[in-house]
């Protein structure tokens, strides 16, 4: 579904991803782990059309986004979610929703708004109020939500749990979880290591802007390398 | 004779001044539409468009030369010239300023600011700085409220503004399009990834701001006149009203709209005329001094 091959990505000409190989293959979630700066999120950035990368490719179900602006490559079905959330904080929870359908999806809108609003009650809880007063989770609730109002193929999450409470992480996964079990692919980009690797079939490892480990997450959970080399942990 | 005589005068004088508030009120919501265009652009874009005055100069030339040339009365000209200003906003933005300025705000500045002078010297060139006026057969038809005589245009102008004004907010509210605006003004990386085009966005701003140019232009004209450099005060008045509103807020360039408009007709009313501007930089000043953000801004 998503293919990538030698990846070379970064900023004003400095490479930060240094020839990047990876997969995400149709109702799979592929965990993508790496320490602080690995290059994670320049990664994102460049499969959504955030920034152009410096070569190699980036397909998606057979089709090069070489060229295609963030918007266009929504409207294929790829979307992601930021990381930081990224919500439009002058803006009602509901109206943050229906904004994920601007480009894709809009006739079902109300539809989908209801299938949102079931996965997380809390957001059906605060449609009229400002995202901006949001707590931190509530806001990831609503970019994750967001991101599905667009009906996405595949769906790319950056550090969803990152600055929440242990708890509100555990309550994370398994909504990631109850996403992905409905045939949706999701690349989960993570540094929570353990829960991201109970939750995917693969794993790619990133160090130093390229993949250092790659394979299926029960195998790399027991590989003892995995934690003290490659994560920093 | 019912009235002692100095009682008589009394009510002359709240007459006198009955007035100058009703055409201040009057005047302000041309104002502030002026102002809308304006604050609407600094809200997304985050800078100020120097162009806006020399826009609102070619606006008004464009209903004089509609009716002068092809006898168009100014308030047909509306529907024809604001979805033209719409275009000729849309297009300046998204195939001029945008990609001359390479995304840094001190650069659409200095674009915009080139425009401008781009603007005004093509308008002197064609009509020389020559004033122009259009007649018009209600020109000085008056409106009888007690014993008060409201111009007709003046007060075809208020309610004009303020349907502009209501259907602005309207789209701002309600329409995707107008929600993707309020989305990009403050997270254009969270509107791309949601599918929102940003740069077509930022020119269908620009477009607004000036289809709100041309509308104001139209409802100037029956009694205002052009000369190639008079956009400028206008938009000397419509920046203290955004400011004194709060740079970027709708309901602040109303409300500092019509605040505006009845300052610099009750200072034109007893300090003179030629005055009347002097008290609007007052009040420039001192909302600066006092309120830098505004009545209305976010931001201190
Ligand atoms: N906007 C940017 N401009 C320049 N360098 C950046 C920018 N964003 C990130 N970087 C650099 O790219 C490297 C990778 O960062 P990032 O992709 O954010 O890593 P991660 O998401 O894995 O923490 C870091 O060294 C970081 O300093
Ligand atoms: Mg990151």
């Amino acid at each position: 579904m998503l293919e990538i091959r030698d990846l070379v990505a970064g900023y004003g000409g400095v490479p930060v991803l240094r020839g990047v190989s990876l997969d995400v293959r149709a109702g799979e979630i592929v965990a993508v782990l790496g320490a602080n700066g690995a290059g994670k999120t320049t990664l994102n950035r460049a499969i959504s059309g955030l920034i152009r990368p410096d070569g190699g490719s980036i397909g998606f179900e057979g089709r090069a986004l070489a060229g295609l602006s963030a918007p266009d490559i929504v409207a294929l079905g790829l979307v992601h979610v930021p990381e930081g959330r990224k919500i439009f904080p002058n803006m009602s929870v509901r109206e943050n929703l229906e904004l994920g359908s601007y480009r894709r999806a809009k006739a079902n809108r109300a539809a989908n708004l209801e299938r949102v609003f079931a996965i997380f009650p809390r957001l059906k809880e605060r449609t009229g109020q400002s995202a901006g007063t949001l707590s931190g989770g509530e806001q990831q609730m609503l970019a994750i939500g967001r991101g599905l109002m667009a009906e996405p193929k595949l769906l790319i999450m950056d550090e969803p749990s990152l600055g929440l409470s242990p708890l509100l992480v555990e309550e994370m996964f398994a909504l990631v979880a109850r996403i992905a079990a409905d045939g949706l692919a999701v690349m989960l980009v993570e540094q929570n290591v353990v829960q991201s690797l109970d939750l995917a079939a693969r794993a790619y490892v990133l160090e130093n802007g390229a993949i250092a480990m790659a394979g299926a997450a029960g195998t790399l959970k027991r590989d003892p390398t995995l934690m003290t080399t490659y994560l920093g942990l | 004779m019912p009235f002692q005589p100095g009682c008589r005068r009394l009510m002359l004088q709240i007459d006198i001044l009955l007035s100058a508030l009703a055409n201040g009120l009057m005047t302000g919501a041309v104002y502030a539409l002026i102002a809308l265009g304006l604050t609407l652009v600094y809200g997304v874009l985050h800078v100020i468009n120097f162009a806006h005055g020399a826009t609102l100069t070619a606006a008004m030339f464009a209903v004089w030369a509609a009716h002068d040339g092809l006898g168009i009365d100014p308030y047909v000209a509306i529907l024809i010239l604001t979805p033209l200003f719409f275009a000729l906003g849309y297009a300046l933005q998204r195939f001029v300023i945008g990609p001359a300025s390479h995304g840094s705000d001190s650069n659409i500045l200095l674009v915009t600011l080139g425009l401008s002078i781009v603007i005004e010297n093509a308008l002197l060139a064609a009509f020389r700085s020559d004033t122009r006026s259009i007649d018009v057969p209600y020109g000085f038809s008056v409106i009888e409220l007690g014993n008060l005589f409201l111009p007709l245009p003046k007060v075809i102008a208020f309610f004009a503004s303020f349907l502009v004004a209501a259907l602005l907010w309207g789209l701002m509210a309600h329409t995707d399009i107008g929600k993707a605006i309020r989305a990009v003004s403050r997270e254009k990386t969270g509107a791309a990834l949601s599918g929102i085009p940003v740069e077509h966005v930022y020119a269908v701003t620009f477009g607004l701001g000036a289809a709100c140019l041309a509308v104001a232009a139209c409802l100037l004209m029956p009694t205002f006149l052009v000369n190639p450099r008079v956009g400028n005060a206008f938009v000397l008045v419509a920046f203290t009203i955004v400011v004194l509103g709060g740079m970027g807020s709708v309901p602040g360039a109303l409300i500092g709209g019509l605040i505006i408009g009845v300052v610099e007709s009750l200072s034109g009313l007893y300090f003179g005329e030629s005055l009347g501007q002097i008290g609007i930089f007052l009040i420039f000043i001192l909302v600066l001094l006092v309120r830098p953000a505004g009545l209305f801004g976010a931001r201190a």
